[in-house]
C-alpha cells in the first residue's frame, strides 16, 4: 500500500487569466481508491484532464511510477498504464460496443500495418486473443446483452458501463474515472460502487476518480482530496474530509456569512 | 430472419459472417470472371470504369467515411498515378511495377498533403484539400518536359514480359484482379487495430487519443492509404483512355469522386461500389432519356451536372446514409417482413457530447 504510483507536485495551469489549478500536490498509493470531490469550477477535471496530457501545466511536475509524466505525449500515457473516462461520454459513436472495446485494446497490439494488410496468421491469432480479453471484461461488467449493439443506440447508464468497460480494456495500473455515477440512477449507482470495489480488490487496479455523489465516496474510497477554486483544501479519509472546516465552507458557504445574514435580518426586525 | 449463433472467435472475423455471404459473393465473382464471355464489349468498358472508380472510391471512403477526413483533391492523387503510368509505360516498364510506383509516389505525395489534416479539420481540410489539388492540377500543366502540358499524353498499353494488355477482355482481366485484392487489403485493414484506429478517430479525437492511439500517424497513413488507392486507380484510369492531360484531374474529377461516396454511403466498403456504380451508368440513363424529354431540357447543356447535383441533394436530405443505407433498409424490411416499422433507423439525437477539449 504504500508504493506510490502517482504525485503531482506543485500542479498549477493557467487559461488566460483563469488560475484553474493552482499549486495542487498529491499523492495516489498502489491499489487505492483515491477520490476528488469539491463544488463545479474547483479544477478537478482539469487535474484529470493534466493527468491524461490532454492540457499541459503551466508549472509543477507529475510522476507515474517513477517516470516524469509532464513530456509524455498524450497517446502514450494509455500504453504506461493510465486509462481513463470522460465526464460526458466520449464513446465510438457509429460502432457497436464490441468495436469500442477492440479499440479499448489498441495499446496491446502487436502487429504492425504490413501484416494487417496481408491478414497473416500472426494477425489473426491477435485477433482472437483480442477478443478473448475483451470478453474478459464484458464477462466482469455484464455486457453480454449490448455485445452487437450500436453505441448510438445505446441509453445513458448503459454507456457509462461501456466507456468504463473501454477503459479496463487497456489493462491499466491506474484507471481515472470522471464522476462515474453522474446521470445514473440509484440501482446503477450501487452496481458502480460494486464495481469500482471489485476493480480495486480483484483486479487490483488503483483508480483515481472525480465524483458528487458523498455515499458513494464514502462508500469505496480510501482517500479522499477536496478541492476548491485550484487548490487543495483537505486531503484524508471521506469522514474526516467531510467534517473539515475548510470543506464544509466551500460547499456551505462560510459561518461568518451566514452570522452577517443573522444580525441584518436581526437589525430589520 | 437470419440468426447468427456464434459459437468461437474466428467468426467475428472471418471475412463471410454466414453461408450466405459465400454464396452471394461466390456468385458474384463467377459473374465477374466469366463476363468477358458473356457481355458486349461495350459493357465491358463500362464496367472497367465501374472498377476503375470503385479502387478510388475505396481510398476515399477510407479517409472520409472510416476516419472522417474530407478531401476534395484525391483527383489529384489519380493524376500523380496516372502520370507514373504513362511515364513508365512509355519506357516499357512491367505493369506490376508501375502500378506499385503509381502507389508509392501518390503515397508519398498523400503524406505531405496528410500534414495540414494533423492541425485543421472539417472544411477548414477540405479547403486545404482543394488548393492542393488546383496546385498538382497546374504543376501537372507547367512541367511540360516530363507531362507534355496541357498538349496532354499518350499512354502505351500495359506489358508484362511478351504479354501485351491491349484488348478489353485481358484488361478488364487487370482491372479486376487489381480490384478484388485492393478490396481485400482495404477490408483486412478495416477488421484489424488499424482500420479500428481510424474509426475512433473519426467519432473522438480525444477518447482515441487517451485509448493510446496515435492521432498524427493514423491520420498520415489514411491520406497515404488514400492517396495509393487513388493512384493505382489513376494508373488504370491512364492505361484506359490511351490518352491524359491535367484537366482530367481537376477539381470536377475530385467532386465526382466524393459525390460517389457520399451517395454510396459514408462508412461502408460497399458504398465505394455502389457509388462508382451510380456514377458511371447515371451518364447511360441520362443518354436514354434525352430522347425521350423536351428538346428544351433534353439537348440543354449542363443536363447531367444538373441530374447530379439535384441527386446528391436528395441524397443527403432523405438518405444520408447513401445507396448502401438504403439497400440496408430494404434487407431489414424482407427480413423482419411483416414487422418492419417506419422509424427503426431513426438517428437517436445526442446532445452529450462535449466539445470542450476541442
Amino acid at each position: 500500500m504504500s508504493d506510490i504510483l502517482l504525485s503531482a507536485h506543485e500542479l498549477s495551469v493557467r487559461f488566460g487569466g483563469v488560475l484553474a489549478v493552482n499549486k495542487v500536490s498529491f499523492e495516489v498509493q498502489q491499489g487505492e481508491v483515491f477520490t476528488l470531490i469539491g463544488p463545479n469550477g474547483a479544477g478537478k477535471t482539469t487535474v484529470f484532464n493534466l493527468i491524461s496530457r490532454l492540457y499541459t501545466p503551466t508549472s509543477g511536475h507529475l510522476t507515474y511510477q517513477g517516470r516524469a509524466l509532464n513530456d509524455m505525449p498524450a497517446h502514450s500515457v494509455a500504453a504506461a498504464g493510465i486509462a481513463r473516462t470522460f465526464q460526458n461520454i466520449e464513446l465510438f459513436e457509429h460502432a457497436s460496443v464490441l468495436q469500442n472495446l477492440l479499440i479499448g485494446r489498441h495499446v496491446h497490439r502487436h502487429t504492425g500495418f504490413w501484416q494487417q494488410m496481408l491478414f497473416l496468421p500472426s494477425v489473426r491469432a491477435e485477433e482472437i486473443l483480442t477478443r478473448r480479453k475483451v470478453e474478459e471484461v464484458i464477462d466482469f461488467l455484464d455486457l453480454q446483452h449490448y455485445r452487437d449493439t450500436m453505441v448510438a443506440g445505446l441509453p445513458y447508464g448503459i454507456r457509462k458501463v461501456v466507456e468504463l468497460a473501454r477503459a479496463l480494456c487497456t489493462e491499466p495500473q491506474l484507471l481515472l474515472l470522471d464522476e462515474p455515477s453522474s446521470g445514473l440512477n440509484m440501482e446503477e449507482t450501487a452496481d458502480m460502487a460494486f464495481w469500482i470495489q471489485d476493480i480495486q480488490k480483484d483486479l487490483g487496479i488503483t483508480v483515481l476518480m472525480v465524483e458528487h455523489d458523498m455515499s458513494l465516496v464514502s462508500k469505496v474510497s480510501d482517500r479522499v482530496l477536496a478541492m476548491n477554486q485550484g487548490e487543495v483544501l483537505a486531503v484524508g479519509t471521506a469522514a474526516q474530509v467531510q467534517s473539515h472546516p475548510a470543506v464544509i465552507e466551500a460547499y456551505l458557504g462560510g459561518t461568518l456569512d451566514v452570522s452577517a445574514f443573522k444580525r441584518e435580518t436581526m437589525g430589520a426586525a | 430472419m437470419r440468426f447468427i449463433f456464434k459459437t468461437s472467435y474466428q467468426q467475428d472475423i472471418q471475412l463471410a459472417r454466414h453461408g450466405g455471404h459465400v454464396f452471394w459473393y461466390g456468385l458474384l465473382l463467377w459473374g465477374l470472371v466469366t463476363a468477358p464471355w458473356w457481355l458486349q464489349e461495350y459493357w465491358l468498358t463500362q464496367l472497367i470504369f465501374v472498377m476503375i472508380y470503385s479502387i478510388m472510391g475505396l481510398g476515399l471512403m477510407l479517409l472520409a467515411g472510416f476516419t472522417g477526413l474530407f478531401s476534395i483533391g484525391n483527383a489529384a492523387f489519380m493524376g500523380v498515378g496516372a502520370y507514373v503510368a504513362a511515364v513508365l509505360s512509355a519506357h516499357g516498364t512491367p505493369f506490376p511495377l508501375t502500378l506499385a510506383l503509381a502507389a508509392g509516389l501518390s503515397a508519398l505525395v498523400g503524406a505531405v498533403v496528410g500534414l495540414p489534416a494533423l492541425r485543421v479539420k472539417g472544411i477548414f481540410l477540405g479547403i486545404a484539400t482543394l488548393s492542393f489539388g488546383f496546385i498538382v492540377e497546374e504543376g501537372l500543366a507547367r512541367w511540360e518536359s516530363v507531362t507534355g502540358g496541357n498538349a496532354g499524353i499518350h499512354v502505351k498499353a500495359m506489358v508484362l514480359g511478351s504479354w501485351k494488355v491491349d484488348s478489353a477482355a485481358s484488361f478488364y482481366a487487370v482491372c479486376l484482379g487489381v480490384t478484388v485484392l485492393s478490396t481485400l487489403f482495404v477490408l483486412n485493414v478495416l477488421r484489424s487495430s488499424t482500420g479500428r484506429a481510424f474509426v475512433a478517430i473519426r467519432d473522438s479525437e480525444v477518447s482515441a487519443q487517451s485509448m493510446g492511439i496515435h492521432l498524427a500517424y493514423y491520420k498520415t497513413l489514411s491520406f497515404m492509404l488514400s492517396a495509393a488507392l487513388a493512384g493505382v486507380g489513376g494508373a488504370l484510369y491512364a492505361h484506359k483512355m490511351q490518352f491524359i492531360s491535367p484537366e482530367q484531374f481537376g477539381i470536377l474529377q475530385s467532386i465526382d469522386l466524393l459525390l460517389m461516396v457520399v451517395i454510396g454511403g459514408l462508412g461502408s466498403v460497399h458504398g465505394a461500389f455502389l457509388g462508382a456504380l451510380f456514377l458511371i451508368t447515371l451518364p447511360q440513363f441520362i443518354t436514354l432519356g434525352k430522347d425521350y424529354l423536351p428538346a428544351v431540357i433534353g439537348q440543354a447543356p449542363g443536363l447531367q451536372s444538373l441530374v447530379y447535383g439535384l441527386v446528391l441533394i436528395a441524397f443527403v436530405m432523405f438518405e444520408p446514409m447513401g445507396l448502401y443505407g438504403r439497400w440496408l433498409k430494404i434487407r431489414t424490411w424482407f427480413e423482419l417482413f411483416p414487422f418492419y416499422r417506419k422509424g427503426m433507423f431513426k438517428r437517436q439525437k445526442s446532445f452529450q457530447k462535449s466539445d470542450r477539449l476541442k
